[in-house]
């Protein structure tokens, strides 16, 4: 039984500046109960006037314990629970935990597998951005958009409906491959959305980059120097707003990201105004590389057939006893990869997600650290935030595109 | 003044309460609608045909919810506040002239309530009134939140109104009158919009700030301060401001039609007197409308940048206009 830990207001002094304990400022609680802090992220807000002295994240409300969960799950188990870190990002989070599992197995991954995976990354990444724009822009007031995107996105989610038969939770990408090859009809669906948002993006931009006003609500606001930056680990889109072109993608390929042509946009500002152009130039890119991904799509397995760590296949087993032996003992007991640990890291769309795990020998891994960049790119929010008004706080929360359930993990 | 007279104002004051009333219902089921328009939806269509019976469930709804009152809140102000931001909408009705004289069972009626000669003074008068509701309202909800929200309205009122004022002067100096009756007439040939495109589009946004429709909407900003000033209120007192900004809306469109877009004027209406109510319901729809579209399309105003905005840049471009127009009138001889 854990005792409730008493906390003083002594304690908690050097949360504030010492005009608030004058009775100078105004303290201000925003969340965890707001409608502009995505979630429930609770921010202590000291204000003078409507101008922000100083801002206090209090993170933990969405807390629910996956990495320690996945401990006492079996690897195949544990994956289940990546699909909730990141709930606007579950493919890739997948996609992380996979390439760790798959390090540290040492399991190969087919071609086509690899093609597929950077198909729905990339989607993903794009329905990410999307729920950003849209929400980004009801923060600021302007209501309309977030429909739009919501539109969009639901033509990418009814992709994932249509792999996997999930449409956010999906664990379609599985240690070793994919679950099963795609449907008949996916390069079409795909292609179609190809085809169609480059003209839908047009309609945004039409909308938001040159508005006078999203560009007075934005431009200046929420600064964040390529120095800070770095400093505070921030990575994703807000590093690239701020001048440096780190792109996990390039600067550690994975799942073959080196044989496809894309650029990393960078913006210099590093404000509000530069993360919008970034996220939507990234959006252009992604479908730059999906467009090739489909192109030289190859055909093949989607699995691995390593013995030792996949499920032997479906018709096997109705024609040989031992497959069947295999597929029993694979689904109750599970695979043990050998001692040690592995580390991948993905570009998630908020930036370097990455899955540690050390390995006992057991089929259930001994510790399993998801590293996710929302919960880096928070800890900048006091840097960015402090001398700006309250609606340009909300500005800034909502450019740091965070998703609690990525923070509190 | 006999006791027929006054009957007769009874019976037009009535009727005009009867009809903002529906106008505030049906503005909303109009803005529910349109704007689902514009955001690729359906809007509402459970209650009743096509949704047409949608305001009077918000109504009855709003009726009986509790009307909950913040422990520490100061509840004589908590309750006056929304009184005092719904009547002056409410008021603002009277001047606007909603058609001519119209034949009426055998005689001819008026259809405006009152035909005040300083009409537009009284309606800057009553219309800035309002404010005092919002900011008592944020006063008294005990709430940081609601706290801040008033002041901002009055910030923003005081950024505004001046260059509201101002715009106003351009249709008054040509028409030569203050009453909004006179200066309707005086658009019988060319409407005013042509002569004061300037000051129409500095009445326009000042009206937008007037009656806090986005991308004015800070005192209300729902993203920023959660509601603003009426975070803290529910039930009825919630839908009297409700009822405030959408009858300002409305009234709004009609003082904009009255003084810029001919007001009742329009084909026809010499010899069918009863078209000018009709071009009146129409202009407004238009007015109404472009306010929704607005609200669709742009992002909220920071509160700051609108006190720059009213100031350097709607206050100067009214003042231009008074110029401009004072020496045209004085080189055209009227």
């Amino acid at each position: 039984m854990l005792e409730p830990i008493e906390v003083s207001a002594e304690e908690l002094q050097h949360l504030v500046s010492d005009r608030a304990l004058k009775g100078e400022t105004v303290l201000l609680n925003m969340g965890p109960q707001h409608p502009s802090t995505h979630g429930v992220l609770r921010l202590l807000v000291e204000l003078d006037g409507e101008i922000v002295v100083n801002v206090v994240p209090d993170i933990g409300f969405l807390h629910t314990g996956v990495e320690k969960n996945m401990e006492a799950k079996r690897y195949w188990q544990a994956e289940v629970m990546t699909d909730r870190l990141d709930y606007l990002n579950p493919v890739g989070n997948n996609l992380a935990y996979c390439l760790a599992v798959e390090a540290l197995t040492g399991l190969e991954v087919p071609p086509r597998a690899q093609a597929i995976r950077v198909i729905l990354a990339e989607l993903q990444r794009i329905s990410s951005h999307l729920v950003w724009l849209g929400t980004h822009l009801l923060d600021l007031g302007a209501s309309s958009l977030f429909l739009y995107t919501f539109r969009e996105r639901e033509y990418i989610l009814d992709i994932f409906e249509m792999v996997s038969g999930a449409r956010m939770m999906t664990t379609y990408i599985r240690p070793g491959g994919l679950w099963r090859d795609v449907p008949e009809g996916f390069t079409e669906a795909v292609l179609n959305f190809v085809r169609m948002f480059p003209r839908r993006l047009k309609q945004y931009e039409a909308l938001v980059t040159k508005n006078p006003i999203y560009k007075d609500r934005t431009r200046q606001i929420g600064v964040l120097s390529k120095e800070d930056a770095m400093r505070w680990g921030v990575t994703g889109p807000m590093l690239r707003a701020s001048g440096v072109a780190y792109d996990t993608r390039k600067a550690r390929p994975y799942c073959g990201y080196d044989r496809y042509d894309f650029d990393i946009p960078v913006e210099e500002t590093g404000d509000v105004y530069a993360r919008y152009l970034v996220r939507v130039e990234e959006m252009r890119q992604s479908l730059r590389i999906i467009a090739q991904a489909v192109d030289n799509l190859p055909s093949g397995p989607v699995r691995s057939d390593d013995r030792r760590y996949m499920p032997p296949a479906r018709e096997e087993i109705g024609r040989n006893m031992e497959a069947l032996i295999r597929h029993f003992k694979f689904w109750t007991e599970g695979f043990a990869p050998p001692k040690g640990s592995a580390y991948a890291a993905v570009e998630s769309p908020r930036g370097t997600l990455a899955a540690f795990i050390e390995s006992d020998g057991t089929p259930r891994p001994y510790r399993v650290h998801m590293r996710t960049p929302s919960f880096a790119n928070l800890q900048a929010l006091p840097v960015m935030a402090k001398g700006a008004l309250i609606a340009d706080l909300v500005a800034i929360v909502g450019s740091v595109d965070i998703v609690l359930g990525d923070v509190d993990r | 003044m006999t006791a027929s007279m006054f009957g007769i104002w009874a019976i037009k004051a009535a009727i005009l309460i009867v009809i903002l009333l529906t106008g505030f219902a049906y503005a909303t089921y109009y803005e529910r609608k349109a704007i689902a328009r514009i955001q690729v939806r359906i809007g509402p269509n459970r209650a009743g045909p096509k949704g047409l019976l949608q305001p009077v469930a918000d109504g009855v709804k709003l009726i009986f919810k509790e009307e909950f009152i913040p422990a520490r809140a100061d509840k004589v102000l908590f309750t006056l506040a929304p009184i005092l931001t719904v009547i002056p909408a409410f008021l603002l009705g009277a001047v606007v002239p909603w058609g001519g004289e119209v034949p009426f069972f055998g005689g001819t009626a008026r259809l405006y309530l009152a035909d005040i000669n300083v009409a537009t003074l009284y309606v800057m008068a009553v219309g800035s009134l309002a404010v005092y509701g919002i900011v008592l309202a944020g006063w008294s909800s005990n709430n940081k939140y609601s706290l801040l929200g008033g002041l901002r309205s009055a910030a923003q009122m005081i950024s505004y109104e001046l260059a509201m004022g101002l715009a106003l002067v351009g249709p008054i100096l040509i028409a030569g009158s203050m009453s909004l009756v006179k200066i309707v007439e005086a658009q019988k040939s060319v409407w005013f919009i042509v002569y004061q495109p300037l000051a129409f589009i500095v009445f326009l946004m000042a009206a937008f700030a007037e009656v806090n429709r986005p991308p004015f909407d800070l005192p209300e900003a729902e993203q920023e301060l959660t509601g603003g000033y009426h975070t803290e209120y529910s039930g009825m007192r919630f839908a009297l401001f409700f009822m405030a900004e959408y009858i300002k809306v409305v009234v709004m469109s009609a003082i904009i039609a009255a003084l810029f877009l001919g007001g009742y004027y329009g084909p026809g209406v010499e010899t069918y007197p009863w078209l000018g109510p009709v071009y009146m319901f129409l202009k407004i729809l238009v007015m109404v409308f472009f306010a929704i579209w607005t609200r669709a399309t742009l992002p909220r105003f920071r509160y700051d940048r609108l006190m720059a905005f009213g100031w350097k840049v709607l206050f100067p471009l009214a003042l231009l206009n008074v110029f401009l127009t004072a020496i045209g009138i004085v080189l055209l001889g009227g």
